[in-house]
């Protein structure tokens, strides 16, 4: 216990507080000054619109992907299974000079899209295209073993009763699946929004227009302007706060509703 | 008009599922999806790796730098595992078989780096021990480095990989209950004979599991590792800063050749994980018993 504790309290608390007492050197002018200037602003607009963005992407992708996997039977079925993981697994910094190749002028996917006008590395598109491959696996991982417990039973009594599969979809599975879709939902969210090696190599970086917020921290801190990191730091953590109390209010809703009627 | 009215009746007629067009599109954009944006990155880093041929490729990786890196990585990824081997085993004793209050606080605070940007977890220890943090001036003073070097490295890595082990340990030491336990205490083993004959041997996959994701994540630590680093060339660059280095400076082969390594280490990984999932799986219903 006594060790636990300490042991817990020498590595994350003290860090923690750490980051608390700096900001609170701060004066609420200093601190809304640093948030509200022109390239924070730009930066956390573009981490957590992009992050949005490609977390919607990978909520509709994910309940694809989950709904191939778990219902239909194909050649590779098991390898795509395993497949998903792999951005979890995969180093940030590889997945980030792998995405960048990949999708630069002469890359394999950079060279067709460039002939259609398409540019992909060094441009916000790119940042998006990372954070779609880092919270992928998030929304699968989450939806797919809720769709697997999914009892097939009910399904076949609504079609018993009359139901179209539209309808057997949309008002059965569908309503029994969205707790576990928003939670998985969330996840990729938070983690696109501090996510940075995968994203620093293909976003070009250019201040106001492809620079994600975590960047910036490392910037400032090299630039050695601690306050200024930290006060990004400070907005990041608390919407990674808002973000994980909405995660468990999703999955207290999900338990404590009735099962599906 | 006439194609909704097909597809309609076509659904109409079996409403347990989707007609075969339906199916045929979905497996295709669920397979088109991972190979465009899981499959072809990591085929494209091998292929790059070995672009020049078998020989540029090794020795990129015997250059002194890489081994460096390499060595570095090693040894980091050795002491962080290992020190959160054993508070993740003492965390999830304490969570599971004792109650107290502030237990769900723990549980939390053991999550929080899951949930912080790795940049933002550098940045807590640059704060503590950074010129301007809280022990800067006396750490200077007493002539200890912990910044832009090896130990503060360990310091970022342990913080980012701290919940794996703690983690995998809890839900499988709560679902096994302190039955076994209070058994042997009565039959007059000590605790640490109970801890090592009865608690240990039931939850040694749990382990094994996070371990493997711990050291996984230990040795591929980028963002974190990135701001205490200071990249100093040979002394503090671990695998991942090395390949970043390496990339920025147009050395592609050598870049992708380190960058290599660490997508092998990620594939054994998943490998050994599956196998270990298989194991945790079978071992429920011989605990139930």
């Amino acid at each position: 216990m006594g060790l636990t504790l300490t042991w817990l309290s020498i590595i994350v608390l003290i860090p923690l507080a750490g980051l608390f007492i700096k900001t609170f050197e701060l004066s609420w002018d200093q601190f809304f000054g640093i948030v509200t200037s022109r390239r924070t602003l730009n930066a956390l607009k573009i981490s957590f619109g992009l992050a949005f963005a490609a977390a919607a992407v990978n909520l509709v992708m994910g309940v694809v992907i989950v709904w191939a996997l778990v219902r239909y039977r194909f050649p590779g079925r098991r390898i795509f299974d395993a497949v998903v993981d792999i951005p979890f697994a995969l180093p940030t910094a590889v997945a980030g000079i792998a995405l960048t190749s990949l999708f630069a002028q002469k890359g394999w996917l950079g060279a067709p899209l460039a002939e259609l006008g398409i540019k992909v590395a060094f441009t916000p598109l790119g940042i998006f295209v990372a954070m779609i491959f880092i919270g992928i696996p998030f929304v699968v991982r989450t939806v797919q073993p809720v769709l697997i417990d999914l009892d097939t039973e009910i399904e076949e009594a609504a079609a018993s009763l009359g139901a179209n599969r539209w309808h057997v979809i949309s008002r059965v599975i569908l309503p029994s699946l969205i707790p576990a879709i928003l939670t998985g939902f969330a996840l990729a969210f938070a983690r696109a929004i501090g996510e940075y090696g995968s994203v620093i190599f293909i976003a070009g970086n250019l201040p106001n227009v492809s620079e994600i917020a975590p960047l910036l921290i490392v910037i400032r801190l090299s630039e050695f302007r601690y306050a200024d990191a930290t006060a990004i730091a400070v907005v990041m953590l608390v919407a990674a706060f808002l973000i994980i109390f909405a995660v468990n209010r999703i999955q207290s809703w999900a338990q404590n509703r009735i099962p599906v009627h | 008009m006439t194609d909704g009215q097909i597809s309609l009746r076509a659904a109409a007629t079996d409403a347990r599922t989707e007609p075969g067009l339906v199916r045929w599109i979905i497996t295709g954009l669920a397979v088109l999806f991972l190979t465009v944006f899981v499959v072809l990155p990591l085929v494209l880093v091998f292929a790059e790796a070995f672009s020049r041929g078998v020989g540029a490729y090794f020795s990129a990786l015997i250059e002194p730098e890489g081994l460096a890196a390499i060595r570095l990585t090693l040894l980091v990824a050795a002491i962080s595992v290992a020190l959160n081997l054993v508070f993740g085993l003492v965390a999830a004793w304490a969570i599971t078989k004792f109650d107290f209050p502030g237990k769900s606080f723990l549980i939390t605070l053991i999550d929080l780096p899951f949930s912080v940007s790795p940049v933002i977890s550098g940045l807590l220890f640059v704060l503590l021990f950074g010129m301007q943090g809280f022990f800067g001036p006396w750490l200077q003073n007493h002539g200890i480095q912990i910044l832009f070097a090896v130990p503060g490295i360990v310091l970022a890595t342990v913080f980012v990989t701290f919940p794996f082990v703690a983690r995998a340990l809890i839900p499988l030491m709560q679902e096994q209950g302190t039955l076994e336990e209070e058994a042997a205490i009565s039959l007059g083993a000590s605790g640490l004979q109970t801890f090592f004959r009865i608690t240990l041997p039931n939850i040694k996959w749990g382990v094994l599991y996070g371990v493997l994701l711990c050291n996984a994540r230990a040795m591929g630590e980028f963002g974190a590792v990135s701001v205490v680093s200071g990249h100093i060339r040979g002394e503090t660059n671990t695998m991942p800063l090395l390949v970043e280095i390496l990339y920025n400076e147009y050395q592609f082969v050598a870049a992708f050749a380190i960058a290599s390594l660490l997508a092998m280490l990620a594939l054994v990984t998943l490998v050994v994980k599956t196998i270990l999932e298989r194991h945790l799986d079978e071992g429920q219903p011989v605990s139930d018993d």
